[in-house]
């Protein structure tokens, strides 16, 4: 057997086993509904999707522990400023992993912390904004060891 | 009692902004991990967490079972006046932490 076929065969396979297995994880953890969380925030009022940054690796390699880090672009002035910071992982068993409630003395719209992601998935922030408006910013996250789906697997 | 670290400088010009870091030693379960007898473990996170400096509340928290075991967190202040920070937590256990650093503003 050549290399070159050795390897297509291999990849192959390995291909054909990794499906199941991450059909099975959605299956399990399917994206769950955030539509009535947001709206208990925002109070149906629109979202303006800028200005907030979801900085996350792009794959992680243990979900336990994802570091994270949100950035939203506001002078935090006494007038225009964020107030809130709502953190939404759909596909987690219990989608909202943490809210922030900045005081004045804040120096800059931005916390950085390290979460835990069950699968791959979109990570989905909100930054309520002083005057009733609202931003959100997102990103997409691959986790190759996931966290907290021992149950039923 | 729960083991924490809080790293703030000791000192501060007015006006500048300083980064401040904690780090509570915590598990965080889930409650869908299970001991090795099958028994489940009931889920205990630090559910709350305030970071205060005298009487001006800085930074409040709410942390459900998506964050990490032993809760890191580091955000940017502009200390107002020269006075304790304070960091207190509860757990859903109802055990509470606080730990706390002077910073001097000059």
């Amino acid at each position: 057997m050549s290399r070159r076929l050795f390897l297509q065969v291999a990849g192959g396979l390995a291909a054909g086993a990794a499906l199941p297995a991450a059909a099975q994880a959605n299956r399990i953890l399917p994206v769950q509904d955030i539509a009535p969380l947001i709206e208990k925030i925002t109070g149906g009022r629109p979202i303006d999707k800028r200005d907030v940054t979801v900085e996350l690796p792009s794959l992680a390699e243990n979900g336990n522990s994802v570091p994270l880090r949100i950035r939203v672009a506001s002078p935090m002035s006494a007038t225009d400023r964020v107030t809130d910071l709502h953190v939404f992982a759909e596909r987690n068993p219990r989608p909202l992993i943490a809210a922030y409630h900045f005081g004045p003395a804040m120096a800059r719209a931005q916390v950085d912390t390290r979460i835990r992601l069950a699968v791959e998935q979109r990570v989905f922030v909100i930054a309520s904004l002083s005057g009733g408006r609202f931003l959100s910013g997102e990103t997409h996250v691959v986790v190759t060891s996931a966290a907290c789906i021992d149950e039923g697997i | 009692m729960a083991i924490a670290r809080l790293q703030v400088p000791s000192t501060v010009r007015a006006g500048e902004a300083v980064e401040v870091r904690v780090l509570v030693q915590h598990p965080m379960e889930t409650g869908f991990r299970r001991e090795a007898d099958g028994r489940a473990v009931p889920m205990n996170v630090v559910h709350s967490l305030v970071c205060r400096l005298g009487a001006v509340e800085i930074l409040r928290a709410e942390f459900g079972t998506g964050v990490s075991a032993n809760p890191y967190l580091a955000f940017w202040i502009v200390p107002p006046a020269s006075g304790e920070l304070v960091v207190e937590w509860v757990d859903d256990a109802g055990a509470k932490g606080r730990v706390a650093a002077p910073i001097a503003v000059s």
